[in-house]
């Protein structure tokens, strides 16, 4: 139960007594209820939604660090490929 | 209440028959939706009564002899809802939408004739609106309305205004563009950018609306198409529109008449509000509806000039290519995915759904 | 899309499956829970390029697939009714009931229609103040809190034409019920990210100390599955088993509380039927009694409607990964995605769906 997709408040009011906002999904705006994030989350944020409701905020921090882990591992792949390569060319077995 | 009498497959107990049972008693949306079930229904109902060879070609239009030389007839109807919506409205699909029918088959389109379904209570203002753009959409063509009806109907009836066009077109020698005429090794190209139209469209639709600066790309391939033919003549094999059902019903239907498979090995075009609104409603832009965009099977050896061909058009400035026709799995399109895996593009049985799972 | 799309990197897919592929020193069969995520992974290929080192079963986690026939069938009654607009999300309109299907009821002239939030039916129902509006309220813990959002809106509103049809269940009892059957083969679990981001991973501590399977709270892009993975398998080659957060953007342990709160003060937990499974205990969520007003069932008279599966659909089997879609013996000949005998044939990611088409590809290889 699933769909949920990252989007930014550009905007919050309040509805009747409801926390609401603007949220932009890379160019498409909607209306949604921004009040399980209410307190954490101020215009500019970045927002999980699903049904018209951010359920999370998105923790950009973290976010930064796993495409680190995952690029260094990429990188560190990449090195033992060619340390790979250069032991065969001398000879040596990986 | 409404009686529900309809049966659902009997149970067998042990051998199951192995013939796909169709359990309509009733016309569904999904019927007019350009997958599975559209062709069911013309198979099933539409095609064994009027018995027609040039029919059962089941191109965009047909190409009839006509006092010793070949003219293509055509004729769509329009029902969209609303019938005015960001980019245009139900007078630029009219003309567009029988243009390009015409222009898929290799013809030059010329003639319209214009039938209306106009609802009691449709505001005039509204009218004039539609039929300003069939006039200034049909003179860009170069096409001449020439003839027409209009009906009017009860109040409640016919969402406002509904629209026919049929036209007809002239061929040009040795341009005969069929979804037969695939082969082993063709160049699969797109024409533009994928799904304005249907997000147009939904981006307006109570329940479902949204803020975006999407807008239907509504416009005639007549310019594309002419192009092609110039360059390319009769190496261009397939030209099909991606209305209704999308790019993936449209190379279905080659896949199919052909007895070919499609590989899609590069990423479809879609623009970035098209795809952020797909995403948010858990729709998938193959199979999103356009008004704009054709797909070009091309001899592979002319794949660079068929796509300068393409961008030398305004409507065909983004024309790319997106896969290639292969001897493998005839009948079917198979998108390769960036892990190197592999994923059938399937015709959908009706309409497609905003998911939330 | 900021966010999503980075998640979707080729290049460091393909790093993780060469991680994946060289981690493993066996086959490993892991379960990954929630509909979103066998959907990336099918659309994806992924149980392809992986297939020497794990075997992925689809799970139950998809509410169009366990939706019990009986609440299909309510929700066809209230859909035929001539003075209810009957509201749904889209992913129900074509799974099958006792008789048809939300999307014939339509085409008979019933008033279905689609909505993207549960608050648009609650607008609807300040609309149209002659109709009786009804909300098919279905989903895991991810929804609750919205479906919950508008009976309390409604309540506060003051809007008595708003009713909702409710078909909730909870993920953890469902994971609990798979772990007992004796005959379960699953050894780790991807847990649902989003409905984690709502309820958080405290439930999965005590299911990893009795069970001893690793549980990796996973996401939905192709990145997030494939660390998700990776990580179990981790787990699995050095004798872990442990809740592990791949999902970290988005989820906490203890989840979103004020989402928990309306949750538990408009909803109760109750027993459930999931389609193909059968009863669990405490598995769904129920409207608390001083909601009655809210509850359809109950407005409507509908308690007493009961409903026989078909004894050729063999989605139970399937949902516990018990029978592959294609052992079937209804596969792809009368069950098909046009005319679906159960639910997982009906959306692209029912595992009977996915297997449907992928399957295709297989056979038409060897033409």
């Amino acid at each position: 139960m699933c769909l949920g997709i990252p989007g930014r408040v550009i905007e919050r009011r309040d509805d009747a007594g409801l926390a609401v906002g603007t949220v932009d999904f890379g160019g498409v705006r909607r209306e949604v209820c921004l009040a399980y994030v209410a307190d954490e989350v101020a215009v500019g944020d970045y927002v999980v939604v699903h049904v018209g409701f951010a359920i999370s905020k998105v923790d950009e921090e973290e976010a930064k660090r796993t495409f680190e882990v995952l690029r260094e591992m990429s990188q560190l792949d990449e090195l033992e490929w060619m340390a790979d390569i250069a032991d065969a060319a001398e000879g040596v077995s990986p | 209440m409404t009686t529900i009498t309809a049966r659902r497959t009997p149970t067998i107990q042990g051998i199951a028959c192995p013939t796909p049972v169709s359990n309509h008693t009733h016309v569904q949306l999904g019927h007019g939706s350009g997958g599975k079930m559209s062709a069911e229904l013309l198979r099933e109902r539409f095609l064994p009564r009027f018995a027609s060879p040039f029919l059962a070609e089941l191109g965009d239009g047909a190409r009839v002899p006509v006092s010793g030389s070949e003219v293509v007839v055509s004729t769509d109807t329009f029902v969209v809802s609303p019938i005015e919506f960001p980019g245009g409205n139900i007078g630029h699909l009219a003309v567009h939408g029988t243009v390009n029918d015409l222009a898929m088959m290799g013809a030059t389109p010329k003639y319209l004739s214009a039938g209306f379904v106009l609802e009691e209570g449709l505001e005039l203002a509204v009218l004039d609106r539609v039929l300003d753009a069939m006039a200034a959409a049909a003179e860009a063509c170069g096409v001449e309305i020439v003839t027409g009806d209009t009906k009017v109907v009860d109040r409640g009836r016919a969402d406002g205004l509904y629209v026919n066009t049929t036209g007809i077109g002239f061929l040009h020698d040795g341009f005969r563009p069929s979804p037969t005429r695939a082969r082993t090794g063709d160049s699969v190209l797109v024409s533009g950018p994928l799904g304005r139209h249907g997000m147009a469209i939904m981006a307006v639709r109570e329940g479902l609306a949204f803020d975006s600066e999407i807008v239907s790309d509504t416009a005639s391939l007549a310019p594309v198409v002419a192009s092609l033919r110039d360059r390319l003549g009769a190496d261009v094999h397939c030209l099909r529109d991606a209305t209704r059902g999308g790019l993936a019903s449209a190379l279905n239907e080659i896949a199919r008449a052909s007895k070919v498979g499609v590989v899609l090995s590069r990423p479809a075009p879609v623009p970035g509000p098209v795809e952020a609104a797909c995403e948010m409603l858990g729709l998938d832009p193959l199979y999103v509806a356009n008004e704009g965009v054709l797909v070009a099977f091309v001899a592979s050896e002319r794949e660079e000039e068929a796509l300068d061909a393409m961008r030398s058009q305004g409507v065909g400035a983004e024309g790319v290519k997106i896969g290639s026709v292969v001897g493998e799995h005839p009948g079917m399109v198979v998108q390769r995915t960036g892990l190197g895996g592999s994923r059938v593009v399937d015709m959908l049985p009706g309409d497609q759904l905003p998911r939330i799972c | 899309m900021k966010y999503l799309t980075e998640y979707r990197d080729p290049e460091l897919a393909r790093t993780l499956v060469d991680r994946i592929n060289r981690t493993a020193t066996k086959r490993w069969t892991l379960m990954e829970v929630c509909g979103g995520q066998t959907h990336t992974i099918v659309k994806q290929g992924i149980n392809e390029v992986l297939s020497e080192a794990v075997e992925m079963i689809h799970g139950p986690g998809c509410p169009v697939c366990v939706t019990p026939l009986e609440q299909i069938d309510r929700a066809l009654h209230l859909a035929a009714n001539p003075d209810v607009i009957f509201t749904s999300f889209g992913d129900m309109l074509r799974v099958p009931g006792s008789e048809c299907d939300l999307l014939q009821i339509r085409a008979r002239g019933g008033n279905v229609r689609v909505v993207y939030s549960p608050l648009d039916a609650v607008k609807l129902a300040q609309k149209h103040p002659d109709k009786e509006v009804v909300f098919f309220a279905v989903g895991f813990e991810t929804t609750a809190p919205a479906n919950a959002m508008a009976v309390w809106r409604a309540r506060e509103l003051g809007i008595e034409n708003f009713s909702v049809l409710v078909s909730h269940v909870t993920v953890p009892p469902a994971m609990v019920a798979l772990l007992e059957d004796p005959s379960n083969r699953v050894q780790a679990f991807l847990a649902a990210g989003h409905v984690c981001t709502i309820m958080g991973w405290k439930e999965y501590e005590p299911l990893v100390e009795r069970y001893e399977v690793p549980i990796i709270v996973t996401g939905f892009e192709p990145l997030d599955i494939l660390e998700g993975i990776w990580m179990a398998v981790r787990q699995l080659e050095d004798g872990r088993h442990e809740v592990e957060n791949q999902y970290v953007r988005a989820v906490r342990r203890e989840g979103n509380r004020p989402a928990q709160d309306l949750v538990s003060t408009v909803f109760q937990p109750v027993d459930r039927g999931w389609r193909g499974i059968g009863t669990i205990p405490a598995s769904g969520l129920g409207l608390r009694p001083e909601f009655a007003a809210y509850d359809a069932e109950k407005k409507f008279g509908l308690e007493d409607i009961h409903a026989e599966e078909s004894p050729d659909c063999r989605a139970g089997e399937v949902l516990k990964g018990q029978l592959k879609p294609h052992q079937c013996p209804s596969f792809g000949t009368r069950c098909t995605p046009e005319t679906p005998l159960g639910a997982p044939m009906v959306s692209s990611e029912g595992a009977c769906a996915a297997y449907y088409n992928f399957g295709r590809l297989r056979a038409g290889a060897g033409a």
